[in-house]
């Protein structure tokens, strides 16, 4: 039983890393609506920055710093360059557009810096947490621990930020309605610059706790691929439900390994996920906490 | 200097624009008008007729929809405009109400007035008071400001988006078809209102309206569109006894109803000859 509690635990806390990667999607979809296919790349650019500054012998908190800086730089000019141009286009426009954008941001981050795998250390050990080895047996990594502590944080003060004060309303406006918004003066340009930007920070934090935990190169891209379960799960435009998606799939995907590995095969970890979420689509494909869309009778 | 040798700056003046969508689509052939200083005009025509592009015109709402002003001119109080966002606009006193009420439906009632309120600097105290204001021109919405956007009536929604406008401080509020899918006794509640806030808030109202009785009715000065130009235009009593307007646009033929092919006939011919 107690070994059940561990597996559930360890899968919760590796669901919120999912639900780390997952958050950048909501953020922007959110605001503008668009599926940013691009947040992988993202992931990579911010993670590969980060490290590479550190083995220029950059501090650590500099580092962060100066990456955080690039990751705000490079949402103004993609609101720049990608989205003005586009506004008010279709939106599977603007979605074409972020796949472009992802492979150029893939392309960017890697021949500024280079391609090779890069191992990244936070400061945080991937070892069990002693006090509760020693009082309990259970075996969870303090770096998960940690990674799911940060994550609330962020979590918590992009919920404030969304939805108190004038900034707050005015992106929740933006993405119920771009005209409308224009039409009462709020700049769409600002608010779309400001979401990206927070989906930049968000995209720096995952590619850190990632990076250390895969190492950094072109495949920690890959884990977006692990995030669209969780999108489903929750609902495209819910952080609360991002988080819960994260916590079911990670939890789902550790139990189904462990307990339907040896009657059905190994390997269920990989798929699993992507059945959850093809389940969802079938019975609720608005997911858990998506919100449906308003149609008044 | 006498006070006449001056000639009145009307508050806004829209000179000969000729509006193009996408390149291609002629809309607007040279629409003019102009609106005084706390005037209540009205823009009368079909569907179709240019109504709320000239109104986009104005607000600078016509390029996301890849809109372009071709020709001619905008001025508010003497200023072109032509370079001017929406937000700027906002700030400087243009407000749109768009046809469709298009409030902020995940927001509640309450949420969407402040949205109104963004582009203000001068502090919580004077947003909270114009809030009251509002709330006691449209005591309707009060009751239900807490509740989402979405789901209140649409007449609610109507008085939800014409408040919202007004936290913005606006000199001029373009009102496009404030009438739509709304019971006519709420119509009347409406322009009731609007004929409030021009009389006590001195806001100017710029309507685009297809229900021309009321229009006219509520309006000191009309314009009628037609295809993409301004046909006639007049004091809005002059308006609605004219005959022309009666039968296409109030429906009070002088000879009784006519067949739609003679009207289709002499709308034909009257384009013509304007």
């Amino acid at each position: 039983m107690l070994f059940a509690l561990e597996v559930a635990i360890s899968g919760l806390l590796s669901g919120i890393m999912y639900s780390l990667v997952a958050l950048g999607f909501v953020l922007i979809f959110k605001a503008s609506g668009v599926f940013n296919f691009a947040q992988g790349a993202m992931v990579l650019c911010a993670a590969l920055t980060f490290v590479r500054l550190l083995e220029l012998g950059v501090p650590f908190w500099i580092a962060a710093g100066i990456t955080l800086i690039v990751m705000m730089v490079l949402a103004v000019v993609i609101e720049r360059i990608v989205l003005r141009p586009l506004v008010n286009q279709p939106l599977i426009i603007l979605f074409m557009a972020t796949i472009g954008l992802n492979f150029f941001l893939e392309g960017l981050a890697q021949g500024v810096w280079d391609a090779q795998v890069h191992g990244l250390q936070l400061g945080i050990d991937d070892l069990p947490w002693e006090p509760l080895a020693n009082s309990t047996g259970m075996l969870i990594s303090i770096f998960d621990l940690s990674a799911a502590l940060i994550c609330g944080v962020l979590v918590a003060s992009l919920g404030v930020f969304f939805h108190k004060g004038r900034i707050g309303r005015a992106l929740r406006a933006v993405a119920d309605d771009h005209q409308a918004a224009m039409a009462v003066g709020i700049p769409l340009q600002h608010i779309w610059a400001i979401v990206w930007a927070a989906a930049g920070i968000v995209a720096l934090v995952a590619g850190a706790l990632w990076g250390q935990r895969l190492g950094v190169q072109f495949s920690i891209s890959l884990v977006a691929l692990k995030a669209l379960p969780v999108l489903i799960l929750g609902g495209l435009n819910s952080i609360s439900g991002v988080i819960v998606g994260g916590l079911l799939i990670g939890a789902g995907e550790k139990l189904a390994e462990v307990y339907l590995g040896p009657i059905i095969g190994g390997g269920i970890e990989n798929w699993f996920a992507y059945l959850l979420a093809m389940v969802f689509l079938l019975f609720k494909p608005y997911g858990l906490f998506g919100e449906e869309i308003i149609e008044r009778v | 200097m006498t006070e006449t040798s001056v000639p009145e700056r009307p508050l806004l003046r829209v000179n000969n624009i000729e509006v193009i969508y996408d390149h291609v689509i002629l809309v607007l052939k040279g629409v003019s008008l102009e609106v005084p200083e706390g005037g209540v005009i009205t823009l009368l025509g079909a569907n179709g007729a240019g109504k709320t592009t000239t109104l986009k015109a104005i607000s600078n709402l016509l390029q996301s929809e890849r809109g372009e002003i071709t020709k001619g001119s905008i001025e508010y109080q003497g200023q072109p405009i032509g370079k001017w966002s929406a937000p700027d606009l906002v700030k400087r006193g243009i407000c749109q109400v768009m046809e469709g009420r298009h409030c902020f439906g995940h927001l509640t009632v309450e949420e969407n007035l402040l949205t109104g309120a963004y582009t203000r600097r001068d502090g919580r105290a004077e947003i909270q008071r114009d809030l009251d204001m509002v709330y006691s021109y449209f005591p309707r919405i009060l009751e239900r400001r807490r509740a989402s956007a979405g789901y209140v009536s649409g007449g609610e929604q109507q008085m939800t988006v014409i408040g919202r406008a007004l936290m913005a401080r606006p000199k001029l509020i373009l009102l496009d078809e404030p009438s739509m899918g709304l019971a006519p006794q709420l119509v009347e509640e409406i322009f009731e209102i609007v004929r409030r806030l021009n009389a006590q808030e001195g806001v100017s109202f710029l309507i685009a309206e297809q229900n021309a009785t009321i229009a006219l009715r509520y309006g000191s000065h009309g314009y009628v569109l037609e295809n993409g130009r301004v046909v006639m235009d007049g004091e809005a009593s002059v308006l609605s006894q004219n005959e022309d307007v009666k039968e296409f646009y109030l429906g009070l033929g002088a000879s009784g109803r006519k067949s739609y092919r003679d009207v289709k006939f002499y709308r034909r011919r009257k384009r013509w000859l304007t």
